[in-house]
């Protein structure tokens, strides 16, 4: 029997690719050497090795698509909240819908924002006149009735929401 | 100049920020466990409630003046405080960040008449993006800029951002600025200091350097020569890595058998080495403590901690594991009650610096390929997702009964606003 020393030596000597190469490879790693303690010592490579023609494509390699890059427009002033309820449902925003609020964004008139007021956070749309210098909270369905913010109010526009992530129920 | 940013009474100020109801009351933030203050409202300090104070001794002041009290959230509180050192990252040269709640602001190169903008501007900035009021103090070294940041909170009408600069202005004040108040004036030279007569900064900043250098040593120096504006303390000499890894925790209840310390022990040694990992370094020792009820005077009392060199410096949970559970063999007692314990990892050296040993049977390959995806999993899929058996499967019971939610970092726990 050809011991596996000489067959490794064989085959570090083989020049070319060659249908011996392959038989000896087969001959090294078969069973019949398999309880050999030099069988142990041959050195597996932990790296893979590149084969075959390199593709075309790998120097033009770009990130897939990240819904955090589009949703999220300033990290460190994204929140994101949880709707109970159904009082702006005709602006899309549905109860269990989440929300993405950028505290970053300055309130403008007609924003959807999360108001804090007299100790509870609601979603209102904020209509703010300048002139007169009013602020009305406006839900966006004729059940509810909009608030008129007056100085006796506790009320804070704790941020300004910029997506609405709804969940479509099927079936 | 240099800068130094200082969140204003942090944690409440976090509690607050996802709980405006709180504002304007008194409010205090408990150590863990529930313990001991640890951050209190200006309407809690002005209760006379101190920081550290046990909260069993203030009960009936906590009552009388409906002060909302918080267990600590330190996952919310880190979540709040990346948020801010992110902001100042991208509005500055550099940053090093101090602690949970403080961050050194490198301000060099900008112009003077600059710095007081942008340092109004970084406040509004933090302000408004994470509801958390900071105080920003600008002066040429970082003792001096931590003095300023100081007299932001106790003058409103800075705005949040004070400008030392000139000689005459950091003289006046350092002339009525506490000496134990300074930045690297330890508790213990206070003495010594009042025997010499020395009650302000600038007191102490007009000492001889030989008596300072002689009494207070090269770090009492440092703080004599940065108070006369001479910067010794550069950027990020203080604290590149941390010297020590520490997890320690009391328990809700007083441990006694074996086994309940040794999943204690082994849940600290994990999260220890998990931090260990993301500094990306090794350790060479590992000391393990345990400690009695202090507060129970009649009980049987038991302080003992013992310091076990590991054979080799490493970064795996499963060798270091190894000895603090024989460590604690050694030193556990039984009959005792246990309330505290810890583990404290020590000799620190950067992972590039790991060296085999000799005899060590461990497979360092495949070690560290657990551990990075034992990493990866706690990562991915929340702390202790994956954990060493000796863990237990059930955690420390820790006691919590105040804690507010995790707004920032868990999807059950967000917010939620009323649309009724």
């Amino acid at each position: 029997m050809e011991g596996i020393q000489t067959l490794l030596t064989k085959f570090a000597t083989m020049k070319k690719s060659t249908k011996e190469q392959e038989r000896t490879i087969l001959q090294i790693f078969s069973p019949k050497y398999s309880n050999n303690p030099l069988y142990n010592n041959i050195p597996l490579a932990t790296e893979s090795v590149h084969a075959g023609f390199p593709s075309p494509a790998e120097d033009m390699l770009e990130e897939s698509l990240d819904i955090n890059k589009l949703l999220v427009k300033h990290p460190a002033a994204t929140y994101y909240v949880r709707v109970k309820g159904e009082s702006m449902r005709d602006a899309g925003i549905y109860d269990s819908d989440i929300l993405v609020v950028d505290k970053s964004l300055e309130p403008t008139n007609n924003c959807i924002a999360v108001c804090y007021i007299d100790g509870e956070f609601t979603l209102k749309r904020v209509l703010i006149n300048a002139e007169e210098r009013t602020v009305v909270l406006m839900p966006a369905n004729s059940n509810y009735k909009p608030i008129t913010v007056t100085p006796d109010n506790d009320f804070i526009i704790w941020g300004i929401v910029s997506y609405v992530i709804h969940k479509i129920e099927r079936g | 100049m240099l800068g130094l940013c200082d969140c204003n009474n942090f944690f409440v100020s976090c509690e607050r920020a996802f709980n405006p109801s709180l504002i304007g009351r008194p409010v205090v933030v408990l150590s863990n466990n529930d313990g001991c203050v640890v951050s209190r409202s200006n309407e809690a300090k002005q209760l006379g409630i101190k920081m550290g104070e046990p909260i069993f001794q203030i009960k009936e002041l906590v009552e009388r003046n409906n002060v909302a009290v918080y267990s600590s959230n330190y996952i919310l509180y880190g979540d709040l405080s990346a948020r801010i050192m992110s902001i100042l990252k991208e509005s500055l040269p550099g940053i090093e960040v101090y602690s949970i709640d403080e961050a050194f602001l490198d301000m060099r190169g900008i112009p003077l008449q600059e710095l007081q903008p942008l340092g109004l501007e970084l406040c509004r900035k933090i302000f408004k993006y994470t509801g958390i009021p900071v105080s920003i103090g600008i002066s040429h070294t970082k003792t001096l800029a931590k003095i300023a940041s100081k007299l932001c909170k106790k003058y409103p009408k800075l705005n949040g951002c004070c400008l030392m600069q000139r000689e005459e202005d950091i003289e006046k004040v350092l002339g009525k600025f506490d000496i134990g108040d300074v930045w690297g004036i330890g508790r213990r030279h206070l003495k010594f200091l009042q025997t010499y007569g020395i009650k302000s900064a600038l007191d102490f900043a007009r000492m001889s350097p030989y008596i300072v250098r002689k009494e207070f040593t090269i770090t009492g120096l440092k703080t004599w020569k940065e108070l006369r504006g001479e910067p010794c303390i550069t950027f990020g000499e203080e604290r590149m890595e941390r010297a020590q890894i520490c997890v320690s925790r009391s328990f809700a209840t007083e441990l006694t058998t074996f086994e309940e310390l040794h999943q204690a022990i082994a849940d600290f040694t994990a999260t220890a080495c998990g931090k260990l990992r993301r500094q990306r370094s090794i350790c060479g020792e590992v000391m393990v403590f345990l400690l009695t009820n202090m507060h129970k005077e009649d009980a049987p009392q038991y302080f003992t901690n013992y310091i076990a060199q590991l054979p080799f410096a490493t970064d795996s949970t499963l060798e270091i594991l190894q000895s603090s559970v024989h460590t604690l063999k050694k030193i556990y007692r039984e009959g005792y009650g246990y309330k505290k314990a810890g583990v404290v990892l020590g000799r620190i050296a950067p992972k590039c610096t790991m060296q085999q040993s000799l005899f060590s049977t461990a497979d360092i390959a495949k070690e560290k390929r657990l551990m990075q995806v034992m990493d990866s999993l706690n990562n991915t899929y929340g702390n202790k997702t994956l954990v060493v058996a000796s863990q237990g499967f059930e955690g420390i019971k820790m006691n919590r009964n105040h804690l507010s939610k995790r707004y920032t970092t868990e999807w059950e726990d967000i917010l939620e606003v009323n649309c009724r």
